[in-house]
C-alpha cells in the first residue's frame, strides 16, 4: 500500500514547484490589460510583446550579457585557482592545512550584506568599480571555498598510485596534472563549475552594489523596473522567465553529477 | 589516505589564499575599523571604543530582528530537513524518472534570488496571483502586504519552495550510496521499514544531512534578496530579518559605526552556531 503510492510524494512536490513558475511564464505572455483587468488561468490574448521589448531594448538585453560575462569570468577564475589548492589539500600535509581549510569555509558563511559596503569602497579605491571583473572577483569570496571543498572531495577519491605511476613513467608534475589528473576528475570539475555558475548567477546584492551602468546585471535592471515605472508585471514576468533558461540548460547537462558533487565533498 | 608532509604545498594554495585574503581580510578590517570609530562625514573619524557594540547589543531593534531571524531559520529548518528526507526516500532509485525528477527539482535553485522574490510577489497577489486569488476564493482573508501573519506564511512557503530541493538532492545522494547488500540483509532479518530507515538509511545520510543543515543554516541566516523583493521587510517591520535591517542601517541611513558593529556581531553569531553544530555532529567520527 505504502510502496504503491510512493510516487505520489515526488509528483506532488514537483507540482508545487512548478505552480509559481507556471504563473510567471503564463503572465509573461499576457497583455497588461489582461493581467490587470481579469483573472485568467492561461493567456487569452497570447502576446510576445513583452519578449519583443526585452530583445530590442539595450538596457534589457545588455543586462543579460553583463550577467553572463561576469558569471563566466567568476566560474573560470574560481575553478582555476581552486584546482591546485584542492590538490594540495587532498595530497599533502603542511603547516596549518586544517586551519586554512576551515578558514576558507568560514568565508562561505559571511553575509553578503556585511561585505557590500567595504567591497564598494575597496573596488572603487583600486578603480575597478562598475566592471565585470569587480563582480566576478567579489563572487570568488564564496565560490572559491565551495570549489575547493567540492574538488578536494573528488580528488581524495582518486588513489595516490595514479600520481606515483605517472612519475615513474617519466611525467613531470605539470604534464601529469594537465594530461592525466585533470581528465580523471573531469566530473568533479564539472560539478564545481556548476555550483560556481549557480551561486554567481543567483546572487544580486553584491552584483548590484558593485555596478552602476556598464556592468549592470539583469537582476538589477529588473528591480529597477519593478520600483520605478509603477508595475509592468508582464515585462517583469518575461524578464524573469528568461533568467530561468540558462540555469535550466546547465542543469540538464550536469544532472547526473549534481547530487554526487556534494555527497563526495568533505564537511 | 596517507598524506605526505610537504611544506611546498603552500605554493599550490597561494593563489586561493591571495584572492580570498584580498576579498575577506581587507573588507573585514574595514568593518572592524568602522565599528570602533565615529564619523560626522568628510572622512574625519573619532575613536568610539566599544560604544557601538554596547548600543547594538542593548537596542530592542536588534533584539527584535535577531528574534525574527532565529524564528525564520528555526522554522524553515524544521520544515525543509524532514520534508527533504521524506521526498528523497520516496524518489525512484533508477530508471528514466530519476533524471526528470532531478532536473525539475533543481530548477528553483538556479533562479536568481530577486526573480524568486518577484515570482512569489506576483504569485501571492490577492487579486492577480494564483495563490492569493485561490486562498481568497476559498474563504481566507489573505493579503501579504497588509497582514503580518500572511507575510510570514508567504515568506516561509517561498523559502520551502526555493530550498527544499537542496536537501532532497543531498539526502538522495546519501541514499543512493547505500549498497543493495544492506537492504537484502535487512530483509532477511525481517526488519520493518522504520528499522531500515533508523538503522541503515539515517546513519548513512548523517554526513550529507550535516552539510544540508549547515548550508541551510548559513544561507537562511544571510537571506536578503528574496524577502526584500517579496515584502521589503513589511508590513511595518514584521518581516525585517537581520540582513534587511543591516542594509537599512548601513546603506539607507549610512550609520557606519553601528552598522559595522552589528555586522561583526551578526557574523560571530553565524560562526558560533555553525561551529557548535559542526563539533557536535562530527564528535563521534573522530574515534
Amino acid at each position: 500500500m505504502m510502496t504503491r503510492l510512493k510516487w505520489l510524494v515526488p509528483t506532488l512536490y514537483i507540482i508545487f514547484l512548478m505552480l509559481p513558475i507556471y504563473w510567471l511564464v503564463s503572465m509573461s505572455f499576457k497583455t497588461t490589460n489582461e493581467i490587470l483587468g481579469s483573472f485568467t488561468l492561461w493567456p487569452q490574448n497570447f502576446t510576445l510583446e513583452n519578449y519583443y521589448t526585452i530583445f530590442t531594448d539595450p538596457t534589457w538585453y545588455n543586462g543579460y550579457i553583463n550577467s553572463i560575462i561576469y558569471v563566466s569570468i567568476n566560474t573560470v577564475l574560481s575553478v582555476a585557482v581552486a584546482l591546485p589548492a584542492a590538490y594540495a589539500f587532498s595530497r599533502y600535509r603542511f603547516l596549518g592545512d586544517k586551519h586554512l581549510f576551515f578558514w576558507l569555509l568560514t568565508n562561505r558563511m559571511a553575509p553578503a550584506a556585511v561585505f557590500a559596503l567595504p567591497f564598494f569602497q575597496l573596488y572603487s579605491a583600486i578603480g575597478i568599480f562598475d566592471t565585470h571583473l569587480a563582480v566576478a572577483l567579489a563572487h570568488t569570496l564564496f565560490n572559491i571555498p565551495l570549489a575547493v571543498w567540492i574538488l578536494e572531495g573528488f580528488m581524495s577519491g582518486v588513489p595516490k598510485q595514479l600520481d606515483e605511476t605517472a612519475y615513474v613513467d617519466g611525467y613531470s608534475f605539470p604534464a601529469f596534472f594537465v594530461k592525466i589528473f585533470v581528465p580523471t576528475i573531469a566530473a568533479g570539475i564539472g560539478v564545481a563549475a556548476f555550483f560556481c555558475f549557480m551561486f554567481s548567477w543567483v546572487e544580486l546584492l553584491l552584483a548590484k552594489t558593485l555596478t552602476a551602468v556598464a556592468a549592470k546585471p539583469i537582476a538589477a535592471t529588473m528591480t529597477k523596473t519593478a520600483s520605478s515605472s509603477g508595475y509592468e508585471l508582464g515585462l517583469l514576468a518575461a524578464a524573469g522567465t528568461l533568467t530561468i533558461i540558462p540555469g535550466a540548460i546547465v542543469i540538464y547537462f550536469v544532472r547526473n553529477y549534481i547530487a554526487k558533487g556534494f555527497a563526495l565533498g568533505r564537511v | 589516505m596517507n598524506k605526505t608532509v610537504n611544506q611546498k604545498a603552500w605554493f599550490f594554495v597561494l593563489p586561493v589564499l591571495v584572492l580570498v585574503a584580498f576579498n575577506a581580510i581587507i573588507p573585514l578590517m574595514t568593518v572592524v575599523n568602522y565599528s570602533v570609530q565615529e564619523t560626522f562625514g568628510d572622512n574625519v573619524f573619532f575613536w568610539a571604543g566599544l560604544r557601538w557594540f554596547e548600543e547594538i547589543l542593548r537596542s530592542p531593534r536588534f533584539h527584535d530582528a535577531l528574534g525574527r531571524q532565529l524564528f525564520f531559520t528555526g522554522t524553515i529548518l524544521a520544515i525543509e530537513i524532514p520534508l527533504g528526507v521524506i521526498i528523497a526516500l520516496a524518489m525512484p532509485r533508477k530508471g528514466p524518472w530519476v533524471s526528470v525528477c532531478l532536473v525539475l527539482m533543481a530548477m528553483p535553485l538556479l533562479i536568481p534570488w530577486n526573480v524568486v522574490g518577484a515570482m512569489w510577489n506576483i504569485f501571492g497577489l490577492p487579486e492577480l496571483g494564483l495563490l492569493g486569488k485561490t486562498l481568497n476564493t476559498i474563504g481566507f482573508d489573505y493579503n501579504y502586504t497588509r497582514q503580518p501573519g500572511d507575510a510570514w506564511f508567504t515568506l516561509i512557503l517561498m523559502d520551502v519552495w526555493h530550498w527544499t530541493s537542496l536537501v532532497v538532492l543531498l539526502a538522495y545522494a546519501g541514499l543512493v550510496s547505500i549498497p543493495d547488500a544492506y537492504y537484502q540483509a535487512a530483509r532477511i532479518d525481517g526488519a520493518s521499514s522504520w528499522a531500515i530507515f533508523r538503522y541503515i538509511q539515517l546513519p548513512k545520510m548523517k554526513r550529507v544531512l550535516t552539510i544540508a543543515v549547515l548550508l541551510r543554516f548559513m544561507d537562511s541566516f544571510n537571506i536578503y534578496t528574496e524577502p526584500s523583493v517579496l515584502t521589503g521587510g513589511g508590513p511595518g517591520n514584521s518581516t525585517t530579518l537581520l540582513s534587511l535591517d543591516l542594509v537599512k542601517i548601513a546603506l539607507g541611513q549610512f550609520d557606519l559605526g553601528p552598522a559595522a558593529a552589528m555586522s561583526l556581531i551578526y557574523f560571530l553569531v553565524i560562526l558560533l552556531f555553525s561551529w557548535i553544530f559542526y563539533t557536535v555532529m562530527t564528535r563521534g567520527d573522530e574515534q
